[in-house]
């Protein structure tokens, strides 16, 4: 309770300072701006009088909610092949980015939210694995002088556990499934599990992981703040915070292609492939709604973020952002 | 190049963004085929239940991508109806026409009666007298274990009545089964595609009719090509147009009555349907 009045307190006095046309016209009267909806949750309890935008019509709070995890239903089985149409392959690579960014070390906790088919958490265990045999080589390697009970000493003790986790978090359970059953079609047997939760009230405690990790989740988030709240809690003091996401492309002649590609080809491909126009073209309708990067910086600074930075992939059409909890 | 793609781009973005305010579409008086599987939401974007505003170049691409993927996997037949709908613009005007001047089917025009489940009286049909309409397109149904919901509804026909018979097209195939004695393998199918493309004129069951064979074994083939074919593409021709009749209020008709009304002759070989269920 204390946290989250001093959260409020902090917020009121950033608002302040920051000057109100930067809020951005189209963001001006929906939930996820300014005024964060935990103020305005203690005055009214009303959901459905609040509305938001479910890619570019209007609806009430609890009715995006329920359209989303519908959408997610619907591709669940050919999310991952979409993804691979969609941007020729090149999610791939946004991804590989992210991990070589969060360089996690041995014994990391990474809480991968709305981590769905597990992309994210994939890689991380692999990047975490072969970090660890590296050390493992680099341990061994040292030792080429000694003697045999120094060297059989040093050997790195085979039945302690792997100790880095990963924990998937998704609100839908369709994309959880196809998540499970990738893992186990790649042999993964353990340092995954698989939660269903809320991004904007997770199932765990306070101070329980390194690293909090959101690809492509939050822009289909209805209050987009109290998943950053969310984020700031259950990440240990020291721990990161990254988003992947969509962005605005700042280049007009690459914006024009994008956006040309994005409603022409897209619910196309959509419709050929997963057979569902309307989910790809809520897709990327969303796209155009989320924030850019500096509001979104801004956002995360307001949830108590500390050096939040953001990197630009592919000239903006994807955005990495990354905050401290200190 | 790109200013021709970036303004039905723009026009779309507008038509989207001015349709938000509007609630008021789910109630508009204007007659439509109502009834389409799930309307999950509570207005529609487009001209009725399911339409999908597209421009040429999404056409073109629908086109192209979902005749690759119907050529792939047949048994997608979502792809096989997109097809028809995006090639088919032609042709659905030269059937209008033939509706609008056939008295029968001017009437279907306006009534726009609708062929499912929950509009047929199964049992008044099943007690029907063998050789019936009525008893022998339930038959048909049964013995191929099919049902008439399971045809995809019309998403991307940008005239509402063109829409409308795009669908009758689609119910009525069921119906030309009966009336041409074919079942619904692979064989039976390709025949009344056959039938269809010399009818209709559509590019969708002209491809069908071509590609279809591909997938026969010879002796089949053979059939096809020497006895079934001919007589599916010459009744084609000469039979009056088959969306003009309103089947549902001819159940009672003798099946062969109906076949000479419409100058259908009566199949030169007999094709059962599967060896699995017992006729």
């Amino acid at each position: 309770m204390a946290a989250s009045l001093r959260l409020l307190v902090r917020r009121l006095a950033r608002l302040s300072h920051r000057s109100i046309t930067s809020a951005a016209a189209n963001v001006s009267c929906r939930s996820g701006c300014c005024l964060g909806p935990s103020s305005s949750r203690c005055l009214s309890d009303a959901a459905e009088d609040r509305n938001t935008h479910f890619g570019f019509e209007t609806v009430s709070e609890a009715e995006k909610a329920k359209r989303v995890y519908k959408v997610f239903e619907n591709v669940a089985q050919k999310y991952d092949i979409m993804n691979d149409a969609m941007s020729l392959g090149v999610h791939r690579l946004w991804k590989d980015m992210l991990l070589h960014a969060m360089h996690p070390q041995p014994g990391a906790r990474l809480l991968d939210v709305a981590g769905g088919t597990g992309d994210i958490s994939f890689r991380f265990l692999d990047y975490v694995y072969y970090q660890q045999e590296r050390q493992k080589r680099r341990a061994t390697g040292s030792s080429q002088s000694l003697s045999w009970q120094d060297i059989s000493d040093k050997y790195p003790d085979e039945d302690r556990p792997q100790e880095s986790r990963a924990v998937v978090c998704d609100i839908n359970k369709e994309m959880l499934k196809v998540g499970k059953q990738r893992a186990d079609s790649m042999g993964i047997t353990s340092g995954v599990s698989w939660v269903v939760g809320d991004a904007e009230e997770l199932p765990f405690d306070d101070d329980q992981f390194d690293i909090y990790t959101i690809a492509f989740g939050i822009r289909n988030v209805t209050h987009i703040h109290q998943a950053l709240q969310e984020a700031f809690r259950v990440l240990k003091p020291g721990g990161r915070f990254m988003c992947l996401e969509f962005s605005k492309v700042t280049n007009p002649v690459l914006a024009s292609l994008y956006d040309a590609y994005s409603f022409q080809v897209i619910p196309v491909l959509g419709e050929v492939i997963a057979g569902d126009w309307k989910s790809y073209q809520y897709l990327v309708e969303s796209i155009r709604k989320f924030p850019d990067q500096e509001e979104f910086k801004g956002m995360i600074e307001d949830a108590g973020f500390c050096c939040v930075q953001y990197f630009n992939f592919t000239g903006g059409v994807v955005a990495l952002h990354s905050g401290f909890k200190l | 190049m790109w200013h021709r793609l970036s303004n039905p781009f723009l026009r779309l973005n507008q038509r989207q963004r001015s349709l938000t305010s509007k609630g008021f579409k789910a109630v508009h008086a204007h007659r439509l085929h109502t009834g389409s599987a799930e309307l999950t939401y509570s207005y529609y974007d487009g001209l009725y239940p399911g339409h999908i505003q597209t421009t040429p170049f999404q056409k073109a691409l629908l086109a192209v991508g979902s005749g690759v993927a119907a050529l792939q996997d047949p048994y997608r037949h979502d792809m096989v109806a997109v097809l028809g709908e995006t090639t088919g613009h032609l042709a659905l005007l030269n059937l209008r026409d033939r509706m609008r001047n056939d008295p029968e089917g001017y009437r279907i025009l306006t009534e726009r009666p609708r062929i499912r489940l929950s509009t047929l009286d199964l049992e008044k049909m099943a007690s029907l007298p063998d050789g019936s309409f009525g008893r022998e397109y339930l038959r048909f149904l049964e013995d191929n274990k099919v049902t008439p919901d399971s045809r995809a509804e019309v998403k991307f026909v940008d005239n509402e009545e063109l829409a409308y018979i795009m669908l009758r097209y689609r119910e009525v195939h069921d119906l030309l089964h009966t009336l041409l004695g074919m079942p619904t393998n692979m064989l039976g199918e390709v025949a009344v595609k056959w039938f269809e493309a010399a009818q209709t004129g559509l590019p969708m069951c002209a491809l069908g009719a071509v590609l279809g064979p591909l997938r026969l074994n010879s002796s089949r083939l053979e059939s096809l090509f020497t006895s079934l074919g001919p007589w599916a593409l010459q009744n084609g021709r000469r039979a009056r147009c088959v969306l003009c009749i309103f089947y549902e209020r001819r159940w009672e008709q003798s099946l062969e009555d109906l076949r000479q009304e419409l100058n259908i002759e009566p199949p030169p070989v007999i094709l059962r349907a599967s060896n699995k269920k017992n006729a």
